[in-house]
């Protein structure tokens, strides 16, 4: 009888305990103590949150169509029926700026997967093979890092003709110089250690090494600066576009509409600022990201408080 | 020493080498036969052919780009295909404009950013630090074609502090053309109204142009003055009684602003970047104006002028820094 009466309380008791040492766990977490360190990136967090909804499910945000014009709506100024106001053909800009998410997304997504695999080709064979393959590829890159990204981009633009994927492909060629020299630094600074030399006395190819063994015990600060650079590729490709090169006029994006409502600034106050918003906002929230991600991925964090 | 000097001399000789083959190579991407287009719609094909041979295009492409370098090194960058005037003359109508703003734009840098960062990386206060490095964030997320159109909407529309755009009122003339910086120009020339006017100008733009850099400077000031601030020496310093500025002047900065100095090469090309925008946004008719009218009209010598002219500044500034650095820093080796 005791016995019977006794299980209940000590499984409550140890279940208790669980739950405490799970929330303890969590606390002592690198990603509590990345959170803790700076409470401001939690405003990443939820930038970041905010952002995938919007890609994911726009029509949750905005009942509006962002691309039909209709000009008896023009522009209204920001209230109930139109949060961000409408621009000047109409439109509400809320929705543009909701639907541009998207683009962005795609546009950043593209120029950093050429950005980090050029850098990683090049990096890494700089580093792995090393001696004047090295040097070589260095020297290359210092020439690269040496045209200010947005000259060689208009330039390219230029000589491919305008559009959208001459854009990105212009500014995915003006970013990876950076990558090949972090990824060359990291190959470089895990190349000699030992699990490396033990995989190599395995037999194991050269391929190998580098994918399983180099690239993941040196990955961490790449990780963190891709995270950092969403925000700025945003950046640079929106300045692109409010010069005009990229995105064509129905297709909301955030550069060009800023570049749009600059002809009514004074007036219609609300059609630049709002999108213009929308990307700082972006920017801002992907570098408070790459703080947490730091924090987090740096194992000397571990429990500390 | 004069070892290093030459290296790195032969090292800006091989980007200088290596921007022009990509600008030629560029140029030469175009789609479309230059000799059909120069010889006109109705050519004959011996015609076409002939003006091959007068534009030099039958050569082998090596051939071709020594021509081009040869072109370069006596100033001649080609005419611009719609004005019609060398591209070299034009470029030194716009790109002292460009020069202006990004020197001014500098001063603002080093005047709030440095600053700012000494005094997060040494104060106590952790409010303090947390609201300067916050803070600094803005300035790095802002995107500067925006932040330029709000400082308009706000400062000349509606506080109507500043002048909205452009380098000059409308009426006030500009000064003679010495090096086509209006207030070097107008200080040379003793024209003060001018020089006030100017100055009027160029407040708005530049500081929007150096936003983006006081904040990456308040940064990396900061993260400098923190990794030296409580070394040993420092606090032998402390400790023998000096005082605290004098610590910080002599002990904390002497060491702590040497890697400043050579991220400030990186800048340069952050802020050639930003002027192209900025520029258009406040009418002021520099390089990135120029380049702008080049995009319009399509008109690929300009372009490639812009090209040519802000990839060597860049390689310039770099260069002067890195040849300044062994006298501010004489422990440095190079090898």
């Amino acid at each position: 009888m005791s016995r019977q009466t006794e299980a209940p309380d000590s499984l409550t008791i140890q279940s208790l305990d669980e739950n405490a040492g799970l929330w303890r766990r969590f606390k002592q977490s690198r990603f509590a103590f990345a959170v803790r360190h700076n409470p401001l990136s939690l405003l990443g967090l939820f930038i970041l949150a905010l952002l995938i909804a919007m890609v994911v499910a726009p029509e949750w945000f905005t009942q509006h169509n962002p691309t039909m014009l209709n000009l008896r709506t023009k522009f209204i100024s920001p209230g109930a029926d139109h949060p961000f106001g409408t621009d000047h053909m109409g439109i509400d800009i809320f929705s543009r700026v909701v639907y541009a998410a998207r683009t962005t997304i795609w546009v950043v997504c593209v120029v950093l997967s050429i950005a980090t695999g050029l850098g990683f080709l090049v990096g890494s064979t700089a580093a792995y093979v090393g001696g004047r393959v090295d040097s070589v590829l260095m020297r290359l890159t210092d020439v690269w890092m040496a045209f200010p990204s947005l000259v060689l981009a208009i330039a390219l633009n230029a000589a491919l003709g305008r559009g959208l994927f001459q854009t990105v492909i212009a500014v995915g060629f003006s970013w990876w110089p950076s990558y090949a020299r972090l990824v060359r630094a990291q190959v470089l600074s895990v190349k000699n250690e030992e699990y490396v030399l033990a995989a190599r006395a395995l037999g194991a190819s050269h391929f190998r090494i580098i994918a399983r063994h180099v690239i993941r015990n040196g990955f961490d600060p790449i990780i963190v600066n891709i995270t950092i650079d969403v925000g700025f590729v945003a950046l640079a490709t929106a300045g692109l576009s409010f010069l005009g090169l990229g995105i064509e006029p129905p297709t909301p994006e955030w550069g060009r509409m800023v570049a749009e409502g600059r002809d009514y600034l004074l007036d219609q106050w609300w059609a630049s600022t709002f999108p213009g918003l929308a990307l700082f906002m972006f920017v801002v929230g992907f570098n408070l990201l790459g703080e947490i991600v730091r924090d987090w991925l740096d194992p000397s964090n571990v429990g500390r408080r | 020493m004069g070892e290093y000097v030459l290296r790195r001399l032969y090292q800006a000789l091989w980007v200088l080498i290596a921007v022009t083959v990509v600008t030629f190579f560029i140029s030469n991407l175009l789609p479309g036969d230059p000799a059909l287009s120069r010889a006109g719609q109705f050519a004959t094909k011996e015609q076409v052919a002939k003006t091959r041979k007068l534009l030099g295009l039958d050569q082998p492409l090596h051939i071709q780009y020594f021509k081009y370098m040869q072109r370069l090194l006596s100033g001649d960058l080609g005419l611009s295909i719609t004005s019609r005037q060398p591209v070299l003359k034009e470029l030194r109508d716009f790109f002292p404009a460009t020069l202006e703003l990004t020197i001014a734009a500098f001063c603002f840098t080093l005047s709030i950013g440095v600053p700012l960062g000494i005094l997060a990386g040494s104060t106590k206060s952790r409010w303090l630090k947390s609201t300067i490095i916050t803070g600094s964030l803005i300035g790095v997320g802002i995107p500067v074609f925006w932040a330029g159109l709000v400082f308009q909407l706000v400062f000349a529309g509606r506080l109507d502090l500043l002048p909205l755009a452009g380098r000059l009122t409308l009426t006030v003339p500009p000064p003679p053309s010495v090096t086509n910086m209006y207030l070097i120009d107008s200080v040379l020339a003793g024209q003060w109204d001018t020089f006030k006017d100017a100055l009027h100008h160029l407040i708005l733009p530049a500081f929007t142009l150096s936003l983006g850099q006081i904040g990456a400077m308040a940064r990396t000031t900061n993260s400098a003055v923190s990794s030296v601030i409580h070394r040993d020496y420092v606090r032998t310093a402390h400790a023998k009684g000096l005082a605290s500025r004098k610590v910080l002047w002599a002990h904390v900065l002497r060491n702590a602003l040497l890697p400043v100095v050579t991220v400030l090469g990186l800048y340069v090309a952050f802020m050639l970047n930003g002027a192209l925008l900025i520029e258009i946004i406040f009418s002021w008719g520099g390089l990135g104006t120029y380049a702008w009218i080049g995009i319009f009209r399509n008109d690929i010598t300009v372009i490639m002028g812009v090209t040519l002219t802000a990839s060597l500044t860049f390689m310039f500034v770099n260069l002067v820094i890195d040849l300044t650095y062994p006298f501010l820093d004489p422990r440095i080796q190079y090898g």
